[in-house]
């Protein structure tokens, strides 16, 4: 069994809770529902606006970052991969 | 108004008849409180609930001309009977009656099937010709007035509400599933389907004939719009517009009772109260509806109207408990799952309507359809204009300014918001090019439908069924007049004229009159451009122009607020008690359309948040309201 990386740790630490809020939220725990990393939240439907604004409330909270106005684009937050990237580079600052 | 029932057909005995209609007339008493009567001839079969509005004492129904050879039940209002009524005096009928119920009589003899055609009201008949045995059902242009029928073998039965078909022994209820899908997709069933599979809607503006045991239905009169930059100037567009709803208005107050009207506080009501209030010797009444939250509250502008006019006016407010307590009954009456509150609050106002002694109101539905009202024709036109520059976030901040009541949107950066609205990424020549976001969106809520029920589906697409069911003449149109049609001639009757119209104000033995939807200023608003309508993005142009100096700038100029209620909230304020019963794994188990662990899951999350997104709101109330569906109407099946 290989051994997970520090950087891949890391990266796993905020991608567990962010696909499970994402499911839990969104999909009301509907894991038959396909959610590859680089799917679009949007264009899936599976937020709207109110679901953009729940989405920055849990990031905030959960790993206690202040999401600026103007990083609320869907380049941070669209899909599971941009969101892990976005929060990442957030805390590498 | 009033409620009409019957059957054609073999398939009724003749020592059952009388009881089977009589039954099917009593399940529409609240259509009709005040008079009941059945007519038998054989195999046809009608019978009537009324409300007395027009010749009090001599309407009674069903009515038959002096030979017999004619029979018809009817409900709604022919506006124009006075002068149809004249000019058949002048050709040497005689009439025996003050109703307009005799006059289409008379047409039907005179004219035939072409008397469709000469009626400005809101009706649905079923007429007995007994010279050429023959049943003929018809319904108005616009779909006002309902009209389901169902067949037994050879035998088909008919009524104003489906609850009348389900008295009929061996009709039972049971939920469309296809029905469900267009629900959560277009709001509405495509009529001539119901939530009820067999159970079909005469779809407006259609005549049924029944004859020789052949069935034939077809349509007698449908909305069209000009082809695309074939535009007639038009001088005095403004001056005509406000002479044929000032006549719309005057014909809609005939009536041997008097005759209210609503006040929303926006630009519709307020011009038809104002045009009624100068037509009225006594003092006309108005009645609106308020909402504890700011976000859906317009008590002030409602006020301000009324002491403008100087009318007698009655206000109710409409809390969350309200809401809740009335949302069973609302599905009841309206007879088919819902993805809004936003009815219940109009029944509870037509309540207070029936308690203050009117039988009778006008309201302002059908400005937005017909004059480019609603955000959705804005929306489309800035999500053509984003689309040609879709680097602008200039154009893309325009979207928040659509949506002003939104919180939500108003947070987002242009780059959200161009994602949200698609613009720039969608193909313009798509039919439903206008509606697509709201389609997509509203379809979420499918995510909850259980694995069975996704089964049954299959690869059933709702919006390719309603690109299926567009004329050859709609792909000539100007996109404006594309999305107006889709509003019209699909959401209009289907949803707004029926849950939010005739089901709840019937459900307190109300009628609603539409000035908007004389046939006159149908025709007149079609054949207008575009830019009469929708210039740039100031809607309703021209009726704005028309309201100057009949209603106060203010009102005129106010942004416009879309009638909203409470959703989700509302049971999240309340938490009636048989929410846990219609949402229990019980209930859902047993109904098998739903996913019971994400219902679980969408309850807890909707019902601990102050709001809840459109998604979740959509989503929830469809569910609870397909469940209060289940719970009454297919458990009397079993």
């Amino acid at each position: 069994m290989m051994g997970h990386t520090g950087t891949e740790t890391m990266i796993d630490d905020i991608r567990t809770p962010i696909r499970a809020f994402i499911v839990e939220n969104f999909l009301f725990g509907d894991e038959s529902q396909p959610l590859p990393d680089d799917m679009s939240l949007i264009d899936n439907d599976l937020v709207d606006s109110t679901g953009i604004l729940e989405l920055v409330g849990f990031i905030e909270k959960e790993f206690g970052l202040k999401v600026e106005d103007r990083e609320i684009v869907p380049a941070n937050l669209d899909s599971l991969a941009r969101i892990v990237a976005y929060i990442d580079g957030k805390r590498a600052h | 108004m009033c409620g009409v029932a019957g059957f054609f057909g073999n398939g009724v005995a003749p020592a059952e008849a009388g009881g089977l209609l009589n039954r099917m007339a009593t399940s529409l008493s609240h259509r009709g409180p005040d008079d009941s009567g059945v007519h038998i001839d054989g195999m046809a079969g009608l019978a009537h609930r009324r409300l007395s509005l027009v010749g009090l004492s001599d309407g009674q129904q069903p009515m038959s001309d002096p030979s017999a050879n004619l029979v018809i039940s009817y409900n709604g209002e022919i506006f124009n009977y006075v002068e149809l009524r004249n000019e058949l005096i002048a050709k040497g009928r005689r009439f025996r009656t003050q109703s307009d119920t005799e006059v289409i009589l008379h047409l039907y003899d005179e004219k035939g099937l072409d008397c469709l055609n000469k009626l400005n009201g809101d009706f649905a008949f079923a007429l007995w010709d007994a010279r050429q045995r023959r049943m003929v059902l018809a319904r108005d242009r616009m779909g006002v007035r309902p009209l389901f029928h169902t067949r037994r073998g050879e035998t088909l039965f008919f009524a104003s509400e489906i609850k009348a078909l389900l008295t009929v022994p061996g009709i039972e209820a049971r939920l469309d599933p296809f029905a469900l899908d267009q629900i959560f997709t277009l709001w509405t069933p495509l009529a001539p389907r119901t939530a009820f599979e067999g159970i079909s809607e005469l779809p407006p503006g259609h005549l049924m004939i029944v004859e020789d045991g052949r069935f034939e239905q077809r349509a007698w009169w449908r909305q069209t719009y000009p082809d695309a930059g074939d535009v007639r100037p038009r001088p005095d567009a403004v001056e005509e517009l406000r002479a044929l709803l000032n006549d719309a208005t005057r014909i809609r107050l005939r009536a041997d009772v008097p005759v209210g009207s609503y006040l929303s506080g926006g630009l519709d009501s307020s011009f038809v109260s104002a045009l009624a209030a100068r037509m009225r010797p006594e003092q006309l009444r108005t009645f609106s509806l308020g909402f504890d939250s700011d976000e859906h509250d317009e008590s002030r502008w409602q006020s301000m109207m009324a002491s403008e006019l100087g009318v007698h006016h009655t206000a109710v407010r409409c809390t969350a408990g309200d809401i809740a307590a009335l949302f069973p009954s609302v599905v009841a009456h309206v007879e088919r799952p819902i993805l809004r509150t936003a009815p219940a609050p109009l029944a509870k106002l037509s309540a207070l309507v029936h308690d203050s002694g009117i039988k009778a109101v006008l309201t302002g539905e059908g400005a937005d359809e017909l004059f480019a009202g609603y955000d959705i024709f804005r929306e489309a036109k800035l999500r053509r204009f984003c689309g040609r520059q879709p680097q602008s976030k200039f154009r893309t901040l325009l979207f928040q300014r659509l949506y002003p009541y939104l919180p939500g949107l108003q947070r987002q950066t242009p780059e959200y918001l161009a994602r949200f609205f698609g613009a720039g990424d969608e193909q313009i020549d798509d039919p439903l090019y206008s509606h697509r976001p709201r389609f997509r969106s509203t379809s979420s809520a499918k995510l909850f439908f259980s694995p069975d029920l996704k089964q049954q589906l299959g690869n059933y697409d709702a919006t390719a069924e309603l690109v299926s069911m567009l004329p050859a003449d709609f792909y000539r149109w100007h996109p404006l007049h594309q999305a107006q049609y889709l509003e019209t001639v699909f959401l209009l009757p289907g949803y707004i004229l029926s849950a939010q119209g005739d089901r709840v104000m019937m459900a307190n033995s109300v009628e609603g009159r539409f000035p908007f939807l004389d046939p006159r200023v149908i025709d007149f608003a079609a054949s207008l451009s575009p830019n009469m309508k929708l210039n740039g993005l100031r809607e309703k142009h021209i009726l704005k122009q028309a309201a100057k100096g009949l209603v106060p700038d203010a009102i005129v100029g106010r942004p416009k607020q879309p009638y909203r209620a409470p959703d989700s909230q509302t049971f999240a304020a309340t938490q009636p008690r048989y929410l846990g019963g219609v949402l229990s794994d019980g209930a859902i188990g047993k109904g098998g359309l739903f996913n019971a662990a994400a219902v679980e899951k969408l309850k807890n999350k909707v019902l601990k948040q102050e709001t809840a997104s459109f998604r979740d709101d959509t989503a929830f109330i469809g569910i609870v309201s397909t469940q209060l569906w289940l719970d009454t109407f297919s458990t009397r099946a079993e």
